[in-house]
């Protein structure tokens, strides 16, 4: 039994942790950031709010899902979409349609002008996509390297398709030049820290999300269908719902990141949702800890943060380092960044069992007395 | 699943009224029946399994079987390795296809997905101990109890100790170390934290395999005893080769040979039967010679 205090640290200690980050994202960066510095933390946490839905897939769900980047890019170019619309003005068509085509907009395009449509379509959209997507793979019971292979594929199959629809999707250019934000213009650096705001916001909005999961019954009873999936069968439960649902929540997790890139990179394209962008969402929730709360929004922001500091000052050699940190987790921290705690503290006991202990030597001592008797 | 799904079919008050000598309930002290709710209204659960037949590509590992599992009893189920007690459990728990019938509360088990089967009253356990080994004995026992929650309740944290699982906690005596990690218990704790799990779920038919292999002696008798004291409101299904503990323990003894039931009845019946000795009973002397 651990004393109350201590069990309550357990529970809420998360929360202290939030708040901390809270501060430094919301109160401490807007301040002391130049523009850029700010505008680049802007675009890592928004590729931290889909390694969250990873980490919550993949850490407690156990699904590697290789291809978070079409749940990204769904949401991402429903913004695009939306905010193109804005910026060619009522009754307009966007000016990449004019260039490419014939200058007439698909059906499709019409309802993104509308912008709670543009808000509602970011959450639904990818919500039934993962849901018809989780459910055809999970109720057959696909897991593992298979469903990894499956889900990068996806992502291959989603950037090629932009990439051949160059009329409607821009193509390989992807979607970019926006002017404004709902309204907002986005070329006012007071707009563009609000942007900022909104998705650090959303880090910490998501982090308390998953707080609540990872402790609720629904997060115990995730890890246990990870851990052991046919025992929860005979538990009553059906693990394909349980992990249904982590997969939707980690795809709409994705969605809300990507929308929130657009306006903060000013672009997207096939090379933000293909499968080396997919991979990199992977690699950064590795690195931080997959299983861990705070483990893939450290490591997003740590990935990000390394890509362009390292590719400032070795603009050729940034893919190495970033390899070799990956290797270096996987062999030294299969826990991620984040288990660095608890494995120094393990390594002290482990240090000490070397040495043999006194009863241990009682032990053996015994032992051969008992022999000799025998 | 309701509690009063089942039919009035057994006019028998108490178990084992059907005139199985050592059928009778074990006289239980000062332990209280977490639901006597069937028995209170006269209601008894059968298990009946009529032709079941398992057939793997021509290999049929379980052929034809009838059997009757009754309300109160602790029936084991023994016969040499490849007789078929597995597959025929695996069968009945929606593991494996079978063919045939096997009712229990008007619904016909081979017709059900597993985790419905257990929904409808039906645990198990596995050979092997299967808990969850990173969550502690109360998270154990607390998924378990899920099938009696609302699922949309599961996104809150667990607030107080659901009383069930107090309730099995104290039954499988596990209660002291009810925050330890599972995966650190011993052995036999966690066997007896699996066979919590089913009494948490409320099974009604529990079929448990060799639960009491690679137990010390004593974690044996306290198994044993732990079985008896839960047996009264539900069927109990002990697949073991360990025959000492059958001879305790059994109030009704079924031998499987070759996928078929070779013979039935009480411990005495089984051991004076010829068929038994020469199949089964003959290889397990050959065995213990050897070892």
């Amino acid at each position: 039994m651990m004393a109350l205090p201590a069990r309550l640290l357990k529970s809420y200690g998360p929360l202290i942790a939030i708040g901390l980050i809270a501060y430094v994202l919301l109160g401490w960066a807007p301040g002391s950031l130049s523009a850029f510095r700010l505008g680049n933390l802007g675009k890592y946490c928004a590729l931290a709010l889909a390694s969250m839905g990873i980490g919550l897939a993949w850490g407690r769900g156990g699904m590697l899902v290789m291809g978070q980047g079409v749940f990204f890019g769904l949401g991402g170019y429903a913004m695009a979409m939306h905010m193109k619309l804005e910026a060619a003005g009522p009754g307009n068509v966007p000016d990449f349609m004019q260039l490419y085509g014939d200058g007439t907009m698909p059906s499709w395009w019409e309802p993104f002008r509308n912008g709670p449509f543009t808000i509602v379509a970011i959450i639904v959209l990818p919500a039934l996509v993962a849901y018809v997507l989780g459910y055809a793979i999970l109720k057959r019971r696909v897991k593992g390297a298979y469903l990894a292979i499956l889900t990068q594929a996806l992502a291959v199959a989603f950037a090629t398709l932009l990439i051949a629809t160059i009329k409607q999707t821009g193509g390989f250019n992807g979607l970019n030049t926006f002017t404004t934000f709902f309204g907002h213009n986005l070329y006012d650096p007071e707009v563009k820290k609000n942007v900022y705001r909104i998705a650090a916001g959303f880090v910490v909005v998501f982090l308390l999300i998953l707080w609540q999961l990872y402790r609720s019954r629904f997060g115990e009873l995730l890890v246990a269908t990870r851990d052991a999936e046919e025992r929860i069968r005979f538990l009553g439960y059906d693990p394909a719902n349980i992990k249904l649902v982590a997969f939707v929540v980690a795809a709409v997790m994705a969605s809300v990141g990507g929308a929130i890139f657009v306006p903060i990179a000013g672009i997207i394209g096939p090379t933000n949702v293909d499968a080396a962008a997919s991979i990199l969402l992977i690699a950064g929730v590795a690195l931080g800890g997959r299983s861990s709360l705070f483990g893939p929004v450290l490591g997003a922001i740590a990935v990000g943060y390394g890509r362009s500091a390292l590719s400032e000052k070795f603009p050729t050699r940034w893919t190495y380092f970033q390899g070799a940190l990956f290797i270096v987790v996987v062999l030294l921290l299969p826990g991620g960044v984040a288990s660095v705690g608890s494995r120094l503290k393990s390594v002290g006991p482990k240090l000490k069992s070397l040495l043999p202990s006194k009863a241990a030597i009682a032990d053996v001592e015994h032992a051969q007395a008992e022999e000799a008797l025998a | 699943m309701s509690e009063a799904s089942g039919t009035d079919r057994a006019s028998a008050s108490e178990p084992g009224g059907d005139g199985v000598p050592g059928a009778q309930p074990p006289s239980v002290n000062g332990v209280s029946e977490a639901s006597g709710t069937d028995r209170a209204s006269g209601t008894e659960d059968v298990l009946d399994v009529r032709k079941l037949t398992v057939d793997f590509d021509g290999f049929k590992a379980v052929n034809g079987v009838d059997l009757t599992f009754l309300q109160g009893r602790l029936h084991f189920l023994i016969g040499p390795n490849g007789a078929g007690k597995t597959t025929l459990v695996d069968a009945l728990t929606g593991l494996v296809r079978g063919s045939g019938e096997a009712v229990f509360r008007d619904r016909d088990l081979l017709t059900m997905k597993s985790h419905k089967i257990v929904r409808h009253g039906i645990g198990r356990t596995f050979q092997t101990a299967t808990v969850f080994e990173r969550l502690s004995v109360l998270q154990n026992l607390d998924i378990a109890a899920g099938v009696h929650r609302r699922t949309i309740t599961s996104i809150f944290a667990r607030g107080k100790v659901p009383e069930r699982v107090e309730e099995a906690l104290e039954t499988i005596g596990l209660t002291s170390l009810a925050h330890r990690q599972a995966g650190i218990l011993a052995h036999g704790q966690k066997q007896w934290l699996e066979v919590g799990m089913l009494l948490v779920q409320d099974a009604k038919v529990m079929f448990l395999d060799e639960t009491v292999a690679g137990m010390s002696a004593a974690e044996r008798e306290e198994t044993g005893d732990l079985l008896k004291r839960i047996v009264a409101d539900r069927t109990i299904v002990v697949i073991e080769h360990d025959m000492e503990f059958m001879r305790r323990y059994a109030d009704f003894v079924t031998v499987m040979h070759s996928g078929a039931v070779l013979a039935e009845g009480t411990v005495a019946e089984i051991q004076a039967d010829e068929h038994v000795q020469q199949v089964y009973l003959g290889t397990v002397t050959e065995v213990a010679a050897r070892a």
